[in-house]
């Protein structure tokens, strides 16, 4: 057995693994949406402050439903 | 605070401004959305984009269908377990900071468990918990924060539309096998006599086989059917020429492997197919959040209130309401189907209907229309006519908006495609005659090369690379279309329709003159004054006109819905409001909206609301009817015909009190001897939209309802349309001169074909350059046009 028959099973299984991946990243909707994650991915901990008072938080809610009901 | 702009929304602030938080407020709807932004941790929002928020409307009652559970079930994706998931279209959605609260919605509500923004398509979905939270209770919060979703019939039926990836997956595939099959052939192309590459020629060669067997059968197989389609129909399109290419491709290429001919042209098979379905992916722009084809549906309620004979309220899917029903209509509702005022007084505004953007007033006893919107108070009518069957609607039943105009139209590429493939099958079998008469050997040898070599991979890629990317600019400029096909189509207009109202005017802006008896100077300070109190938006535009500082102590006001106002001060009163209210007889000549005036019981005179023509509407029909035929096909009456013929070229044609069924019958009449364009903006021109050749929808803010169309153009883009006609016409000038140019490259292929002496590396070399040549060519090209738009 020749050692050509292994390189080429081997870089033939890679180019498929990489092609199921790509398969599989479409089926997944990956490329339905290609801007908003690139937006996404720049807000993370903008969350801050007044973390640290709930009780305001439901208060609000509160505040919010009775807006226009 | 004049020119003060809101901190939240910012629009001006004006005299109604509210300041909090030292910061200053459009109006309370914004402070309050500030309100809760700002103590729920999500004071982000204004530092990521600034003043970038949306009033929130009033929707008080609007959503209580969402109760009904028949209609939920139909809404939400997943609902299971005390979990449902729900997407929901918001057209405000329009910059980060949108994405940005959004997707951090479970700081307004603990239930809300993942909300995931879809910005393209303008799109939020949410996975909620039930128990304490509803849908209802998410549309009310996404409304209280300016982010009101849009929940129309439209979205009820179309929710199983699912993605075709198929595109993508082809693409891949070819790609893929392209690559492997490309780095397979490489030793080939050096044929170095090396003992190991001579010994292991065949793994080699058996291997691209098998890579091309997927893109023949998979990736390819559009061509062949659309092949088969074309010669079952006796058409001879461009897929013919390209399906044979490949087969024989394939064929020959096996042929030559099997019997160790030669290596075959595998690389060139799936090049070949990589770079068409390049070409048919990249016409493939679509516009996510607009939609094409909207008809009444995407902007009627999805339910309406039904009386019951005890005055019992009940909400009711809109399919359910049969004649003789009693529904209630509440401000800012749709009217839903044709009905008869019952209760109430009726303000409606039938801008979706007419493009006409004043509102009309209906008494008891009034007949009220279909797709009019209540502006304020709550009405109770009698049904005259089910949904499906009323005036508006009927026009859908139209066999117009049946039809697809991309299939009836031949493209450029389809004809030149017929004389080509006549062209190279010729060759091709005068080829093989005259070798076989010389050396019979070579005979299929040179008739396979032809073939391959002549496979018109350039002239297909020339169209979808040069309108793709016209398509891609024009959408920069704002004037979106919705294939690649329209702008063919454009490019052979030679005459366009306009629509008056709402196309050729601008609701934004109003002249306002002054017919009658001057006013006094304590009299205009009266009515500036009364005018003040008034919430009315004809008082407020009336408001801003009248010049007068003096601002006095009303003694007595009074406002009577759909009629009128009245204001006294020091023993004057003067009344604003419709003819009848202040006491002048209605004159049936009238022609605009116009709003009387009398002082002391005693009529002055009137305001007469007049649209004005947006900029640069004399500019386009004096530069269109330079080279094609215009006219004007209105809904409204005359009285504006002299004030028109002073914009349009004297040639023009004009036609007024045009009912929908009207225009679609003209434009159809036209189409005898032209091919028309349609520029029209609300549902009267639909079906005249869908009859014309090119129909071009002119929209305010294109996020809103826009009639189904074929391109739908912001209006503030309208002063280019001469340009963008002319962009048209370019483009098809550069898809032929990339024809002359991938023409060249077959001539060439061609001697190497009909001598005998095609190589597959030379096959291999002139394809991909021609395809990338071709591409290079008509992207600079379209570029260049693309300038003339600034």
């Amino acid at each position: 057995m020749s050692v050509i028959y292994v390189l080429l099973a081997i870089s033939i299984s890679v180019a498929v693994c990489f092609f199921a991946a790509f398969v599989f990243s479409v089926k997944k909707g990956q490329y339905d949406d290609v801007y908003t994650p690139s937006v996404r991915m720049l807000f993370d901990d903008e969350l801050r402050k007044d973390t640290d008072n709930p009780d305001q938080n439901k208060k609000q809610i509160k505040q919010t439903e009775s807006t226009n009901q | 605070m004049a020119n003060t702009t809101c901190y939240h929304c910012g629009d001006e602030c004006g005299k109604n401004g509210v300041q909090f938080d030292e910061k200053e407020f459009c109006c309370n709807g914004c402070k309050t959305v500030y309100e809760i932004f700002s103590s729920n941790g999500l004071s982000t929002f204004y530092e990521i984009e600034a003043k970038a928020g949306t009033t929130p409307n009033e929707l008080r009652g609007k959503y209580n269908f969402l109760d009904n559970q028949e209609i939920v079930e139909k809404l939400v994706e997943f609902n299971e377990e005390g979990v449902q998931v729900v997407s929901l279209m918001i057209p405000s959605i329009h910059c980060s900071s949108c994405i940005w609260v959004l997707e951090n919605l479970n700081r307004l509500h603990p239930a809300i468990t993942v909300s995931q923004v879809d910005f393209p398509k303008k799109t939020i979905r949410v996975t909620y918990k039930t128990g304490d939270f509803s849908l209802k209770a998410l549309v009310l919060l996404l409304g209280s924060i300016g982010y009101e979703p849009n929940i129309s019939l439209e979205t009820l039926e179309g929710k199983k539309n699912t993605v075709d990836r198929s595109l993508i997956y082809k693409l891949g595939v070819a790609g893929f096998a392209f690559g492997n099959v490309m780095l397979l052939s490489f030793p080939e192309y050096f044929e170095v006599e090396e003992f190991w590459l001579d010994q292991y020629k065949g793994v080699f060669r058996w291997l691209m086989f098998a890579f091309s067997l997927p893109v023949v059968f998979y990736a390819a197989q559009d061509y062949f059917v659309s092949a088969y389609k074309g010669l079952r129909s006796k058409l001879l399109n461009i897929d013919v020429p390209i399906a044979l290419g490949i087969l024989v491709l394939f064929l020959r290429s096996t042929m030559d492997v099997a019997l160790d001919l030669g290596s075959g042209f595998f690389d060139s098979l799936t090049g070949l197919v990589f770079f068409l379905l390049l070409g048919k992916f990249f016409q493939q722009k679509t516009y996510a959040y607009l939609s094409f084809e909207r008809d009444y549906k995407s902007y009627f309620p999805i339910a309406v209130t039904r009386l019951g004979t005890d005055e019992k309220e009940e909400d009711i899917q809109i399919y359910k309401i049969k004649k003789g029903d009693r529904i209630l209509i509440r401000s800012q509702e749709i009217i839903p189907v044709d009905c008869i005022l019952i209760k109430g007084t009726a303000e409606v505004d039938y801008s979706f209907v007419t493009g006409e953007s004043q509102a009309v007033f209906k008494e008891y006893g009034e007949k009220l229309f279909a797709g009019g919107k209540q502006l304020s108070g709550v009405l109770e009518v009698e049904v005259l006519k089910s949904v499906s069957q009323s005036y508006l609607t009927q026009l859908w039943g139209n066999s117009v908006f049946s039809k697809d105009k991309a299939s009836q139209f031949q493209t450029l590429t389809d004809r030149i495609g017929k004389r080509f493939t006549i062209a190279v099958l010729t060759i091709a079998f005068l080829a093989t005659a005259f070798w076989l008469y010389h050396d019979s050997s070579m005979a299929l040898n040179v008739f396979t090369a032809v073939l391959i070599i002549a496979c018109p991979c350039a002239i297909a890629l020339a169209a979808p690379f040069t309108l793709g990317n016209m398509l891609r600019i024009f959408g920069k400029h704002r004037f979106y279309l919705k294939n690649t096909n329209v702008i063919e189509r454009l490019a052979q207009i030679d005459m366009a329709i306009f629509d008056k109202t709402g196309t050729l005017t601008t609701t934004k802006r109003e002249t306002i003159l002054y017919e009658g008896v001057e006013l006094t100077t304590e009299e205009t300070a009266l009515l500036k004054t009364t005018l003040r109190a008034s919430n009315h938006p004809l008082s407020r535009s009336l408001y801003d006109i009248l010049k007068s500082n003096a601002i006095m102590t009303l003694d007595e006001f009074q406002e009577h819905t759909g009629k009128g106002i009245e204001g006294r001060a020091n023993q004057h009163s003067i009344k604003v409001g419709s003819a009848t209210y202040v006491g002048k007889e209605t004159t049936a000549e009238l022609a605009n909206t116009a709003v009387y005036v009398s002082s002391d019981e005693d009529v002055k005179g009137r305001f007469v609301f007049k649209n004005t023509y947006r900029d640069g509407v004399k500019e386009i029909f004096a530069d269109l009817a330079s080279y094609m035929e215009v006219g004007i096909l209105s809904g409204d009456n005359d009285g504006e015909r002299e004030q028109l013929e002073k914009i349009l070229p004297s040639q023009a044609q004009m036609l007024f009190n045009q009912k929908p069924e009207d225009k679609l019958e003209y434009i159809g009449k036209m189409q005898k001897s032209h091919q028309v364009l349609m520029v029209g903006d609300g549902l009267n021109d639909a079906g005249a939209l869908a009859q014309s050749n090119v129909g071009v929808a002119v929209s305010e803010n294109v996020n809103v309802f826009s009639p189904a169309c074929d391109g739908i153009m912001d209006a503030s883009s309208l002063g280019k349309l001469p340009t963008f006609m002319q962009l048209s016409k370019k483009s098809i000038q550069v898809i032929k001169l990339s024809f002359m140019l991938s023409l060249c490259y077959n001539i060439v292929g061609l001697y190497f074909a009909v001598t005998g002496q095609l190589q597959p590396v030379i096959a291999a070399i002139l394809m991909p350059l021609s395809s990338i040549s071709i591409v290079a060519f008509t992207t600079v090209c379209t570029n260049i046009l693309g300038k003339r738009l600034k």
